[in-house]
C-alpha cells in the first residue's frame, strides 16, 4: 500500500462527451478523490482563524523588537535623535499600530501561558499536577515582571 | 425541546466509476431520540438505498471505523445523535486529508504506513517481549491516556497539516509513539527518536491543537506530539551542544535486530 | 538547512523566544509605544534614560530582549508562510528571509549595546 500516492492520478474525467460511462476495474481502487485544501483553509473554521491569529502575533513580536532596536539606536546616539523618536512614537499612526500589536502581544502571552500545561507534564506523587499549577506562576510572573519594569521606568528616569 | 419527526441528511456520494467528484445526495430519515448518525445511514442503507458506502462496526466507539465529516466536524457516526442537530438538514462527507474511495469510505493505507514507522511496540533489551515485564499504577498513568486511541482518523481529518503536507507523520502515530516512550517497559525512544525528530515527524507540528478537540477518545495528541518536542529538543541540545557523549546511543540496539 | 540536526536547536530558541516575548514585550511596548505617546506617563528624561542603559545588566536584558524574541518570530512565520500560503516550494527562501531578519537584529542590538 506504500505505493498508494502514485497510483492515485490526480482526478482526470472519467468519460469525455457523448461517451458511456467507462467502468474499468483496476486491482484496488479505479480512482480515488483527492480534495484539494483551499489556500485559505484557515478561513474555514473559527479555531482555525483562533490559529492563524495566534501564529500571527510573531508579527507583532518582530515589530516590537523593531520599535526597541530604533529606541536603543536612537538613544545610544544624541539627545535629537531620541527627540526624533518620540516624535515618531506620537504619530497617531504609529499609536494605532502600537495598538494593535500591544493587542497581539497580550493574545500571545495569553495562549503561550495557556498552552504550556499541555507541553509539560509535570507529575508529582504519580499523578499529573492541574494544569493551572503550570500557568498559574507564568501569570504571576507576567504581573511581576511587567510591574518591576515599570516600577524601574517610573523610578529611575 | 420536541424532536422532529424527520430529519434531512445531506450524504455525500462518490462512485470512482461514475462521478469526477462527489456531489451530495439526500435522505429524509426518521428521528428517534436513540438514534445516532449511524442509526440514519443504516436505515438509509437498508430502507432508501442500498448503494450507500460506508464503513462501521462496533457502535459503541471501540473499532474506530465510523469517523466522517459531520456539519463540518469530524466525529464518530455511532457517538453522534440525531437530536443533537435539532431539526437539520446534517451534512455527512467522508473523513477530511484522506483520498475518498467511494461515499463516506477513505483509503487509510498511507496511515497505516505512518502507523508501522513510529514502531508501536514495546522495544526491550532481552528478546522480543515475551518476557514478562512489571509495572505499577502510577508507571501505567504516564502514558494511560495516549494508549486509548481506536485510531478512527478524526484527528487527521481535523489537522491541517495533515492535509497540507501528506507526509506528515500526524497526530495519532505521534501520540501512539510518545505512549510507547513513557511506557516504563519500553527501551525504544532513542530508535523513535532517531526517526520522529524530523521535519516530518514532531517538528512539523504547529500545535494547531485540533487533533485534541476532536478525538472522542481524550488522546490528548497535541500534547503528547508537545511534550515529545520537549524531549527532542533536550536530546538535540545534547547531541549539539556535547557530539562526543552521543555516539553509540543510536545503534544501541543494532546488535540484536533480526 | 531544515534538517533533524537544526530543527530541535530552532525549535528551543523558538519556545525560550516565546516566554521572553510573553513575559517582557506587552510592558514594553505599553510604555514606549503607548503610555508615554498618550501622554499617560511621563516621558523620562533623555540623561537618566542614558544613564539607565548604560547598566551593564540593563544591557543585557535589553539584548536578550531583542534576540530572542526575533528567533521566536523566525520559526513561527516560516511555519505560518508554509501553511497559510501553501509555499513549501519556496522553503530555502522562506528560511532565509526570516533567519537572516533575525541575526541581523541580534547583531544590530549586540553592536548598538556594546559600542554605546
Ligand atoms: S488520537 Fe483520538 S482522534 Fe486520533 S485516531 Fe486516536 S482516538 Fe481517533
Ligand atoms: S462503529 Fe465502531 S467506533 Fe463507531
Amino acid at each position: 500500500m506504500s505505493s498508494g500516492q502514485s497510483s492515485a492520478p490526480a482526478l482526470a474525467p472519467v468519460h469525455g462527451e457523448n461517451e458511456q460511462p467507462q467502468v474499468t476495474y483496476t486491482e484496488f481502487h479505479p480512482r480515488w478523490y483527492r480534495p484539494q485544501i483551499s489556500t485559505y483553509w484557515w478561513l474555514g473554521k473559527w479555531p482555525y482563524v483562533k490559529f492563524i491569529l495566534r501564529e500571527l502575533t510573531s508579527v507583532a513580536v518582530a515589530w516590537t523588537v523593531a520599535v526597541m532596536l530604533m529606541q536603543i539606536f536612537a538613544l545610544t546616539h544624541s539627545g535629537a535623535f531620541y527627540d526624533g523618536f518620540e516624535a515618531l512614537m506620537a504619530l497617531p499612526v504609529m499609536i494605532l499600530v502600537n495598538f494593535i500589536a500591544f493587542a497581539f502581544l497580550v493574545f500571545h502571552s495569553v495562549t503561550w501561558f495557556n498552552l504550556a500545561p499541555k507541553a509539560m507534564a509535570v507529575r508529582v506523587g504519580g499523578k499529573r499536577v492541574h494544569g493551572i499549577l503550570i500557568s498559574g506562576p507564568q501569570y504571576l510572573a507576567w504581573i511581576a515582571v511587567s510591574a518591576i519594569v515599570l516600577f524601574i521606568l517610573a523610578t529611575r528616569t | 425541546m420536541s424532536i422532529p419527526k424527520t430529519i434531512t441528511l445531506e450524504v455525500s456520494r462518490y462512485s470512482p466509476e461514475r462521478d469526477p467528484q462527489p456531489y451530495f445526495q439526500s435522505y429524509e430519515v426518521p428521528v428517534k431520540k436513540e438514534w445516532v448518525i449511524l442509526d440514519a445511514l443504516n436505515y438509509i442503507k437498508d430502507q432508501i438505498d442500498g448503494t450507500l458506502t460506508f464503513r462501521w462496526s462496533c457502535r459503541m466507539g471501540i473499532c474506530g471505523s465510523c469517523g466522517y465529516t459531520i456539519n463540518n466536524e469530524p466525529k464518530l457516526g455511532c457517538a453522534t445523535f440525531l437530536t443533537q442537530y435539532g431539526r437539520g438538514p446534517i451534512r455527512i462527507e467522508p473523513l477530511r486529508n484522506f483520498p475518498v474511495v467511494r461515499d463516506l469510505v477513505v483509503e487509510i493505507g498511507e496511515f497505516l504506513e505512518k502507523l508501522k514507522k513510529v514502531k508501536p511496540w514495546l522495544i526491550h533489551e532481552d528478546g522480543n517481549g515475551t518476557g514478562e515485564y512489571l509495572q505499577t499504577p502510577s508507571q501505567l498513568e504516564e502514558f494511560r491516556q495516549h494508549s486509548m486511541c481506536i485510531n478512527c482518523l478524526l484527528c487527521y481529518s481535523a489537522c491541517p497539516i495533515s492535509g497540507l503536507d501528506p507526509i506528515f507523520v500526524g497526530p495519532a502515530a505521534l501520540a501512539l509513539a510518545h505512549r510507547y516512550n513513557k511506557d516504563s517497559r519500553d527501551q525504544g525512544a532513542d530508535e523513535r527518536m532517531a526517526i520522529l525528530s524530523h521535519p516530518e515527524g514532531i517538528w512539523g507540528c504547529t500545535f494547531v491543537g485540533e487533533c485534541t478537540r476532536v478525538c472522542p477518545k481524550h488522546v490528548d495528541p497535541a500534547g503528547a506530539i508537545q511534550q515529545y518536542k520537549i524531549a527532542g529538543a533536550i536530546d538535540g541540545l545534547k547531541q549539539f551542544l556535547m557530539p562526543w557523549g552521543q555516539k553509540g546511543k543510536q545503534p544501541k540496539r543494532e546488535a540484536q535486530k533480526s | 538547512m531544515v534538517n533533524k540536526e537544526t530543527e530541535p536547536i530552532f525549535w528551543s530558541l523558538f519556545s525560550a523566544g516565546g516566554v521572553v516575548a510573553g513575559l517582557f514585550l506587552p510592558i514594553e511596548l505599553l510604555i514606549f509605544g503607548i503610555a508615554i505617546p498618550l501622554e499617560w506617563m511621563h516621558q523620562p528624561s533623555y540623561p537618566a534614560l542614558l544613564a539607565l542603559v548604560h547598566s551593564p545588566i540593563t544591557r543585557i536584558y535589553l539584548f536578550v530582549l531583542c534576540s530572542l524574541p526575533l528567533f521566536h518570530f523566525a520559526h513561527r512565520f516560516r511555519y505560518t508562510l508554509y501553511d497559510g500560503l501553501q509555499i513549501k516550494h519556496l522553503n530555502e527562501v522562506v528560511f532565509a528571509c526570516c533567519y537572516g531578519i533575525a541575526i541581523l537584529g541580534t547583531v544590530t542590538a549586540g553592536y548598538l549595546l556594546l559600542t554605546m
